[in-house]
């Protein structure tokens, strides 16, 4: 889509395109750029010296049983925050479409954790799950489950899930709400008139007519899951224990920053842009989808 | 045809009534029971930050507030508190404002300028920045997050505002929107413009961006929470503790999560922590709504 009407010149727009342009050069391609080139070099233990060595350190990731184990746990954890958070969302956001009184109060009272910032989330649930201070987790070791997410590596995956879905809920609820009042109120009148009862009603009509906005926030919330979701590991667990929570993002990060091992690191980050740049494609294509609708 | 005896009708209508009835009550219990889980960790975390540490550490902490509300919420603000001996709460709220308005601010100043170029323009080459803008949509800055760390030491930029700010305020999306919207103001406003004799900057000052308005309100509730929740980055950049940030000076005051600890404090500064951008939605919702489902289309 283009303007008819356009303001001749070629300085001032490439000046008012400039300031992006050199963000966007100096701290996203030249990055992105030295990150692929560095996943094909290896260097000395003193950081002295490199050597080109192609692709030998993608070989040597995916042949890693500890960045296997990271990418299992990401599946179970991405798998498991969108799950629940869609899950819970998109039942509540059912309910909320109905025509209540004080709809509009439970609106507002479910989407304020969109604010709060993951780290924050993690936080407020470990005071919550702590064993000895927590009053869930007292309550749960109270009576006999010994819990201690410090220590059990189920336990510690388990609440940093609860405290990611917790964060994202809200930003489902809006997006399905939204999707849901889209819905003309005609089709669901003609199947009432036609005998459909509710549960009927919403899996053969509003189900499927709501399944773009499901795939699109299915891509957001495993984008989500793989990466925002750094900071609530990192309060909560720091990847432990026995790295039970350690995420790709994770250990990236531990790779790059701690262990200092770049080679290894660049070439892990490589792998996780291949992985976004298919969710992304994925997501255009459900869009293009939502419009032939 | 015979019309159906009366006696049919009115049970038809009690089933559908009491139908009705139980989806409404089941509606209610639903979201009430939604609203206390979304509720009750912030809850807790209020009642938290009014006990004092012993009773949190001994873990008796009951369901209802106590009476330190007031120096837990001085010594967060003034002093701050944890294993860590972080920096108190009112600087890193300082600098966490500063941090969350300069991305959000730098960003929709960035986004409206080259979205400007681009629609209002033809030069060449234009469609290439667009593209190149455009496919940063694909990688957040987590994924590239060492390589780019590495451009800030190069710089020299680290612990320096510049270092933490510049790089998370390139933003396709803002761009996008900021396109799109522009794409839609009608043509016989550029010619009246041209006609009156007005360029392009003053068309940009008096027309464009009074136009704008409500996107840029929109848009400027989603960024500053982005900003203001902002992690990852800030804990690579800064060491610095005049500079930190309240999100990474929390997570900094809970170290691995232990039973002794200041945790009064720590509720206080997590109360804190969260208030503002909580704030800026419930206040703002509309535009919050709004900037939020644009934003992501």
């Amino acid at each position: 889509m283009q303007k008819k009407v356009i303001f001749r010149g070629t300085l001032l727009p490439i000046a008012l395109l400039a300031p992006q342009l050199v963000v966007t050069v100096v701290f996203f391609f030249w990055p992105a750029g030295q990150a692929v080139y560095q996943s094909m070099l290896r260097e000395d233990a003193f950081g002295l010296s490199s050597e080109f060595v192609g692709l030998e350190n993608f070989r040597e990731v995916l042949a890693d049983p500890s960045w296997v184990h990271a990418a299992l746990n990401t599946l179970v954890f991405s798998g498991c925050v969108a799950g629940l958070a869609l899950g819970l969302a998109l039942f509540l956001a059912v309910q909320a479409d109905k025509s209540l009184r004080g709809a509009t109060v439970y609106r507002s009272l479910l989407i304020w954790p969109y604010a709060v910032a993951p780290a924050v989330a993690a936080v407020l649930w470990l005071f919550l799950f702590q064993p000895q201070i927590g009053l869930i987790g007292r309550g749960l070791n109270a009576i006999g489950i010994p819990w201690d997410y410090r220590l059990n590596g189920t336990h510690a995956m388990i609440l940093v899930i609860v405290a990611a879905a917790w964060k994202q809920l809200a930003y489902n609820f809006i997006f399905f709400l939204a999707g849901l009042q889209s819905i003309p109120a005609s089709v669901l009148e003609a199947a009432a008139i036609d005998g459909a009862r509710p549960a009927r009603r919403f899996w053969t009509i509003i189900f499927p007519l709501l399944s773009p906005t499901t795939f699109f926030l299915l891509v957001v919330n495993l984008t989500y899951a793989f990466f925002e979701t750094f900071g609530v590991i990192h309060a909560l667990t720091g990847g432990g224990p026995a790295k039970a929570t350690e995420t790709l993002i994770y250990k990236v990060y531990i790779d790059g920053v701690e262990n200092l091992n770049l080679g290894s690191s660049s070439a892990q980050s490589v792998i996780l842009m291949v992985l976004v740049v298919l969710l992304t494609a994925f997501q255009f294509r459900a869009v293009e989808k939502k419009v032939h609708y | 045809m015979e019309a159906p005896p009366l006696i049919r009708d009115d049970a038809l209508l009690r089933a559908t009534r009491r139908r009705r009835l139980v989806s409404r009550v089941v509606a209610h219990a639903a979201l009430i029971l939604g609203v206390l889980i979304v509720a009750f960790p912030i809850w807790m975390t209020l009642v938290g930050s009014t006990h004092d540490s012993g009773t949190i550490g001994r873990g008796e902490v009951p369901l209802l507030p106590g009476t330190h509300a007031v120096e837990n919420y001085a010594t967060a603000w003034g002093k701050g508190g944890g294993v860590m001996r972080t920096t108190p709460a009112s600087l890193m709220l300082w600098n966490s404002l500063l941090m969350a308005v300069l991305i959000a601010v730098g960003k929709i100043a960035i986004s409206i300028l080259s979205a400007y170029a681009v629609v209002f323009f033809r030069f060449p080459g234009r469609m290439a920045a667009f593209w190149a803008i455009f496919i940063t949509l694909m990688l957040p800055v987590e994924v590239r997050i060492i390589p780019t760390f590495q451009v800030i030491v190069d710089l020299n930029l680290g612990n320096t505002w510049a270092g933490l700010v510049i790089p998370l305020i390139a933003s396709a999306t803002a761009t996008l929107l900021f396109r799109q919207f522009f794409l839609t103001i009608p043509d016989e406003f550029v010619e009246a413009a041209k006609i009156d004799g007005a360029g392009p900057l003053r068309f940009l000052k008096d027309v464009v961006l009074p136009l704008s308005l409500t996107n840029i309100a929109a848009l400027f509730v989603i960024l500053f929470i982005y900003g203001w929740n902002q992690y990852l980055w800030p804990l690579l950049i800064i060491n610095d503790r005049s500079m930190e940030t309240i999100v990474v000076g929390l997570s900094k005051m809970i170290g691995r999560g232990d039973s002794q600890n200041d945790w009064n404090t720590i509720m206080a500064t997590a109360v804190l922590a969260l208030l503002p951008p909580v704030l800026v939605v419930a206040l703002m919702q509309r535009w919050f709504v709004r900037g939020l489902t644009e934003t992501e289309k």
